[in-house]
């Protein structure tokens, strides 16, 4: 059946009743489809509802509405017990009253598998990541990115159909959180498990997933692969969570085929092409990421707007500039510097040319 | 000696431990000494000791076979005191159980509520402390009397005709004790299982434990440190107990406690009533170190 997901979320809704006595939709109805063998996050700032989508799917939260299924199997009346997924949990919920070994083997030991299996298969979960020989060792006296990976055994050796990460890496440090995106990436490769991840780090999501599902307040604004989202943002929110943006404002002049002109208002008019159909007076914003632009030089066809620099940031692989416009709104401009001896292209008060081809933004409606 | 009192860190300590240190010197350990020697020493004929004192083991030796008393009938049984002993213990065993058994489900549902209502509930289960235990006693007694509420409400109702023989028996004694000591068995695994992260609950129930087995294999193993706890706060004091059972068991029921009471009271056997004392306390020293060995650190750490 190649039309049977590894997760299936359809028209799900959660709603939990807040303090104050009203009704919080946590996920506002949300469908999606998560293939096998995929690398899926669930991307979106605290409070959008990806945590307890993740939770629904583990069976530890249920529907109010919707259904979820996990490789066509209709979950709505399975215990989390009985759900062949398991999670790593945010702060591992290792069992501080067991050994690694022992916690490793509480999954095989509910099943039901053999004391000399289970023993076997804990060292080789062990051996997975690059943790042998710690089978005797408490929780406690590991450090937090090898209670992580205890957490991940404990998780995989079971070998479930989907496994499911809940912000694993939000505990450690940043050099460590970026070694241990690379493992789980070439990890899940290897195993060929579907991996659901939840996290709020943008950048995180897009090292590592094959699709990102980015929520907001309960929906889900926009499912893709991660060049589809960071180049080709469905909504303003998208684009702003995703990377840096610029977002100018302005109102649609007319429309010529593909290419649609826009009058940022006092700022200068500029063209865009787009596949989409637009309305003269139509309000829309463009959003253009700060790599895009470039700073005195000119682009012929492309879009050139006067302004002047309001700050020069220096962050060593590239510098930053501010540039006003006298319609009153601001651009941030990013140029790598390439050279050894990089002077500056301008510096604070300068007058300068912002330009952009007509094809490096986006023209977003809401 | 004097290099000790040199730090001014060490004095202030001694400044600080002596009054209490005195205290329990003085009106603990001292009284304690007392009730030693008198238990080592003959009867007076009108209560009280003999004097001078005439030492002698024979206190402890009747403990342990009734018939060596001068009293003793004919038919005697050696065992007369060790059976009252046991059956504290056996009481005090049923108590224990019991507390437990209620008090850790009702702590349990105490901590998942919100904790507005968390501290009200608390409050609830310590309120009857504020109470005389005495007062207590005797208000539970109305309720189990034979004209009391209970058989009252259920004649009145016509569940029953005659009314049932609540008091006075064991079963009112083992009721008196679970009513007072439930509070003893509560606030301990209260406070053990508050401290539980129920996060743990869900990554068993993820790793595919049905909620019977993650709770003997998670919950109970990390909340047992306040289980321990409160079996050591019931038990002990239960075992020695001796106003529930006077009241509640009107005579009929007998337990260490209304023995020793009665060796100082109605018997004036007090170098009696001394040795039962410290048979007691010796035998409860070594139940609970023995329990603390094989508990190990946690369990220690939480009395």
């Amino acid at each position: 059946m190649a039309s049977v997901f590894a997760v299936e979320m359809q028209d799900v809704l959660k709603q939990f009743i807040t303090p104050e006595g009203g009704v919080l939709a946590a996920v506002n109805r949300v469908t999606m489809q998560i293939k096998d063998g995929e690398f899926f996050s669930l991307l979106g700032p605290s409070g959008c509802g990806k945590t307890t989508s993740l939770r629904m799917i583990a069976g530890f939260e249920l529907p109010t509405d919707g259904k979820i299924l996990i490789h066509g199997r209709d979950m709505s009346q399975v215990s989390a017990f009985q759900r062949p997924v398991n999670t790593v949990f945010q702060q591992y919920a290792l069992f501080p009253h067991m050994t690694v070994e022992q916690n490793i083997a509480f999954g095989l030991e509910m099943k039901g598998v053999p004391r000399a299996e289970r023993s076997r298969r804990v060292s080789e979960a062990l051996e997975m990541v690059r943790l042998p020989g710690m089978e005797m060792r408490k929780p406690k006296q590991l450090s937090g990115g090898q209670q992580q990976r205890i957490a991940l055994a404990r998780a995989l050796v079971n070998k479930p159909e989907v496994l499911l990460l809940d912000e694993p890496l939000g505990a450690l440090d940043l050099k460590l959180r970026k070694e241990m995106q690379l493992e789980l990436k070439t990890l899940q490769r290897e195993v060929g498990i579907t991996f659901i991840y939840v996290t709020h780090d943008q950048e995180e999501a897009l090292t590592m997933s094959d699709r990102i599902a980015v929520m907001s307040k309960g929906l889900a604004l926009q499912i893709g692969v991660p060049e589809e989202i960071y180049e080709r943002p469905a909504t303003k929110f998208v684009a702003d969570f995703i990377g840096e943006t610029n977002f100018l404002d302005g109102v649609v002049k007319g429309q010529n085929g593909s290419t649609v002109e826009i009058d940022l208002t006092g700022t200068g008019i500029i063209f865009v092409e787009s596949s989409r159909k637009f309305t003269n007076g139509q309000q829309v914003s463009v959003a253009v990421r700060p790599e895009k632009l470039s700073l005195n030089s000119e682009i012929q066809g492309g879009n050139n707007l006067r302004g002047h620099i309001e700050e020069v940031i220096y962050i060593g692989t590239d510098t930053h500039y501010g540039v006003r416009f006298p319609g009153g709104q601001k651009a941030r401009v990013r140029e790598q510097n390439i050279t050894l001896a990089q002077k500056s292209i301008a510096k604070t008060g300068d007058e300068v040319t912002m330009s952009f081809t007509r094809t490096s933004s986006r023209i977003l409606t809401q | 000696m004097l290099k000790f009192f040199r730090g001014k860190k060490n004095l202030q300590l001694f400044g600080l431990l002596s009054p209490g240190a005195l205290w329990i010197l003085i009106f603990f350990n001292l009284p304690l000494l007392i009730v030693l020697f008198i238990s080592f020493v003959e009867r007076g004929r009108a209560g009280g000791i003999k004097l001078p004192p005439v030492y002698t083991l024979d206190n402890y030796i009747q403990f342990f076979n009734a018939c060596a008393s001068p009293f003793a009938g004919e038919a005697c049984n050696p065992f007369l005191y060790l059976g009252i002993f046991g059956n504290s213990v056996r009481i005090g065993l049923i108590v224990t159980l019991w507390c437990i058994l209620l008090g850790y489900p009702l702590a349990y549902f105490i901590s998942k509520q919100k904790p507005i209502w968390r501290d009200a509930l608390m409050v609830l289960v310590i309120i009857p402390f504020w109470t005389n235990f005495l007062v207590r006693t005797y208000a539970l007694k109305s309720v189990l009397a034979t004209e009391g509420l209970l058989n009252n409400f259920l004649i009145n109702l016509r569940f029953i005709n005659q009314p049932l023989d609540l008091m006075f028996n064991e079963f009112a004694v083992v009721l008196g004790l679970i009513y007072g000591y439930l509070p003893f068995a509560v606030l301990p695994m209260y406070a053990s299982i508050e401290k539980f992260d129920h996060t743990l609950m869900e990554a068993a129930a993820d790793l595919g434990a049905p909620p019977s087995r993650a709770f003997w294999r998670i919950m109970l193993p990390m909340t047992l440190p306040g289980v321990v706890a409160a079996l050591v706060l019931v038990f002990v004091p239960v075992v020695g107990a001796f106003i529930t059972p006077d009241i509640m068991g009107g005579g009929k029921v007998e337990m260490i406690g209304t023995l020793i009471n009665r060796q100082f009271g109605v018997a004036r056997n007090w170098p009696f009533g001394s040795a039962i004392s410290f048979v007691l306390m010796l035998l409860v020293l070594i139940g609970v170190i023995a329990y603390f060995r094989s508990g190990g650190e946690e369990s220690r750490r939480a009395v």
